[in-house]
């Protein structure tokens, strides 16, 4: 058996780290605890280079220079070690998760898909790396001995098999997950290293420390043996991040978007899936009336902070964070939330990326990213209403039809009609001619007319200050219907051939846009008891 | 001493054009369009379709057929699996009657504007967008008056964006208004209603038996104002004629009413 470990050191500070990347190369110190009992809990080695110790108070690490604060952020640490599980999983099905910091794989079996376990190692340092983390990983025979290398040696470190005392034995005592009395108990036997530990004899060591004692001289060994303790593979994929300054502008906030947006894709690449729906929550800054309301009423609990959300679903899932970062813009831009942002929330739906393979006889479609860029920014420019394609409702009425968005459907073979043609014409069939049908064009909303009728049948129409005479005429077609509901419908409809006379005002040259000789269609609404132009055939 | 003042022109002219245009003294070679048919034979035949590619301008007075053309043509591309977009610059489209004329809703997207402003931002996106087989902008119902303040600039961008690439950019207006960008110019005119003939409305007065009378459709007439494209590039297997001679004087052809569709 071939196991890899994969350990992220100081992974409480990374977490931090990842999410605002100004703190890469830096001294960061993380605090934790109840205000105002500040305690530094976390630092990385280049804080504590410059003085920083574990324990401190806020007050005292603010004074190092050079070293940045900030506090210890769960979420970040729960988001980070989600995409630390993505990448493990993107190798190998069989992982398990140690610790928050500490994923050992079973890499059995591999060679073949991704060649030696140097390679495999190479390849997870990568994905990591992309990820926003920086990892050592560790490969050896037994799970114990892969977590104390990895935890041990920096970089990437093979160990051969049956090679595991003498690889181990420089480590300190510190690198085994033990009490911290044991650890005591050995420093002041003076067993600092590993190599020590395993020296003892197993049977003295039974005698004094039970069999944890022997359990220890195992894992310094590099013999203990164990089963893997398999994770349940999670298809939740979240990134966010908390704000010290709330932020109000769209560039800083697409800054921030784009960033959680590209370790979201990465995580999602790492398992090879893609973005379904993106899930927004914004924490919002309260107001400031809200604030001195608060204030005010003492008694009261301090408001929950308000919230934005909003969901992006897109017709076809995309991996593109680029791409995806400019649709939440529009979205944005379009929308825009009332208040600063204290933290950002993304949440991914995921789903199997899009296959592009399209046949060489499919019609052409717009590209399903594009056409969701263009759907965006074109309910940019009209409104979200306006745009898609239209889907007619079960009924006979007015404005029969509403709104869907517009996906570019996949057409199983566009050229069908065509063929049909074809094979009509080779089996001597006689093809029937298509009938163009007459146009109308609907005004919306309906323009308002008085009718002057004779003998029931109109005999001269009058709208937007014109006059006509009825040329021709059809109708009444009487249809009612919906009257158990509030926007009941009775109506009779009539085209008229007009011909109007008399132009008054409102038909200057070059202005009008409705026939001063055509044929509309004119309804009288039983329930206003008033007549409308619906439109024109055209 | 000419020919040297010419090639020291054409040397000075190229160098500052130099990045931009490549060749600013080779002619292109004449562009040739594929169609697409707008489901109206008699002018499928006449002009073999409309060109990809290229602008088309449909134009004429209210009530003269523009509308039945622009639905024709976008029945006869998503019945082919084409997907097609309408700018309806004042949300005058009828859906219901666009079904019934076979065109497939669910591949046209709609954009349903407000003013030309809107319409025009939306084309210059669908272009841009791509994929479209039709790019239909329908200005038929802004006063003629606002559409002639449109830049030029405007169509020839226009007419750029679409430049070698599958879309045929279809503008509906009442004049013509793109000039030399687009390649072909259609002006439609009605000739006359057609009333369905009645044994009891058969009488002089047309008003009399309105209740016996249907709208059958219109007889309308199509003219070529301007073409670049030549005709017909290819055997067109609907209508068994190549269209080589076909003339291109006033084509009319027959619009029927919705109802006449329903079984």
């Amino acid at each position: 058996m071939v196991f890899a470990c994969i350990y992220i050191p100081d992974f409480w500070v990374q977490a931090v780290v990842r999410t605002e990347q100004k703190l890469c190369g830096k001294g960061v110190a993380l605090l934790s605890g109840s205000p105002p009992l500040w305690n530094v809990v976390a630092a990385n080695p280049t804080a504590l280079r410059a003085g920083i110790r574990l324990g401190m108070t806020k007050a005292q690490a603010t004074d190092f220079a050079g070293v940045q604060i900030r506090q210890r952020c769960e979420p970040q640490e729960k988001t980070a070690h989600a995409a630390l599980l993505n990448v493990g999983w993107s190798v190998s099905p069989r992982l398990e998760d140690t610790a928050v910091d500490t994923l050992v794989l079973d890499l059995e079996g591999l060679e073949t898909l991704w060649g030696s376990v140097e390679k495999v190692a190479q390849e997870l340092a990568q994905c990591i790396s992309k990820v926003g983390l920086v990892s050592r990983i560790a490969v050896a025979g037994n799970i114990e001995a892969a977590i104390h290398a990895a935890r041990g040696f920096a970089g990437i470190t093979v160990v051969a098999e049956g090679q595991e005392r003498e690889s181990l034995s420089n480590l300190p005592i510190d690198v085994l997950s033990t009490h911290q009395d044991l650890r005591d108990i050995l420093e002041r036997w003076g067993v600092a290293t590993l190599g020590a530990l395993a020296a003892l004899p197993v049977l003295q060591l039974s005698e004094r420390l039970g069999q944890e004692g022997v359990r220890l001289h195992a894992l310094a060994g590099g013999t203990h043996q164990r089963s893997l303790v398999l994770a349940e593979l999670s298809s939740s994929f979240e990134e966010e991040i908390e704000l010290e300054d709330s932020v109000e502008e769209l560039e800083p906030l697409s800054f921030l978007l784009g960033r959680l947006l590209d370790q979201l894709c990465a995580r999602l690449e790492a398992r090879a899936l893609a973005v379904r729906a993106i899930h927004i929550r914004f924490e919002l800054e309260p107001s400031f009336e809200s604030a001195v309301q608060a204030r005010e009423d003492e008694s009261r609990k301090k408001t929950a902070a308000k919230e934005y959300r909003k969901v992006l679903t897109l017709p076809s899932p995309v991996r593109d964070s680029k791409m995806l970062l400019k649709l939440l813009r529009l979205q944005l831009q379009s929308d825009a939330p009332a208040s600063p942002i204290q933290k950002i929330v993304l949440r991914v739906d995921s789903g199997a990326p899009r296959v592009t393979q399209n046949g060489l006889f499919t019609p052409r479609a717009p590209d399903p990213e594009k056409l969701e860029l263009t759907l965006a920014r074109l309910a940019k420019v009209v409104g979200d209403s306006k745009v898609g394609s239209a889907e007619l409702a079960d009924t006979h009425g007015p404005e029969n039809f509403r709104m869907k968005g517009f996906t570019a459907a996949p057409v199983r073979n566009g050229r069908m009609q065509r063929m049909r043609l074809s094979t009509a014409e080779e089996s001597g069939k006689e093809i029937a001619e298509p009938k163009p049908t007459t146009g109308f064009r609907v005004m919306r909303p309906a323009v308002p007319a008085n009718v002057k009728m004779r003998a029931e049948r109109p005999e001269r129409i009058w709208f937007r200050g014109m006059q006509g005479e009825v040329k021709a005429a059809s109708g009444p077609w009487r249809s009612s219907g919906d009257w158990w509901e509030e926007r009941v419908w009775d109506q009779d409809e009539w085209d008229l051939a007009v011909e109007f006379e008399s132009t008054r005002g409102k038909t200057e040259p070059g202005k009008n846009t409705f026939p001063l000789c055509g044929v509309y269609r004119i309804i009288y609404e039983a329930k206003s008891q008033s007549w409308l132009v619906r439109g024109f055939y055209d | 001493m000419a020919t040297a003042l010419a090639t020291s022109l054409r040397s000075k002219f190229e160098f500052e054009l130099r990045g931009r245009v490549a060749t600013p003294f080779t002619y292109r070679d004449r562009q040739v369009f594929e169609v697409l048919s707008t489901g109206i034979p008699e002018i499928d035949i006449s002009l073999g379709g409309l060109p990809r590619g290229a602008v088309t301008e449909i134009c004429g007075p209210p009530c003269s057929g523009r509308t039945s053309v622009l639905v024709s043509t976008l029945a006869s591309r998503t019945a082919e699996g084409e997907v097609c977009a309408l700018v309806d610059a004042r949300d005058s489209f009828d859906p219901y009657l666009a079904s019934v004329a076979g065109v497939k809703l669910g591949k046209l997207l709609w954009v349903r504007c407000q003013n030309i402003d809107q319409a025009l931002r939306a084309t210059d996106l669908l272009i841009q967008g791509g994929g479209f087989g039709l790019v239909a902008v329908d200005l038929t119902d802004i006063a003629p008056q606002t559409v002639r303040y449109v830049p030029l600039n405007t169509w020839f961008r226009f007419r750029r964006a679409v430049e070698d690439t599958p879309t045929a950019l279809l503008l509906m207006e009442q004049e013509a208004n793109a000039k030399t960008c687009a390649s072909l110019v259609l002006r439609l005119e009605t000739q006359q209603a057609r009333w369905s003939e009645t044994r009891d409305a058969g009488t002089q007065d047309s008003t009399q038996y309105p209740y016996a009378r249907l709208l059958k459709g219109f007889r309308i007439g199509a003219e070529v104002v301007r073409s670049r494209v030549p005709p017909v590039m290819d055997w067109n297997p609907r209508y068994g004629t190549d269209g080589r001679n076909a003339s291109r004087k006033l084509e009319t052809f027959k619009t029927e009413a919705s109802w006449s569709f329903r079984g």
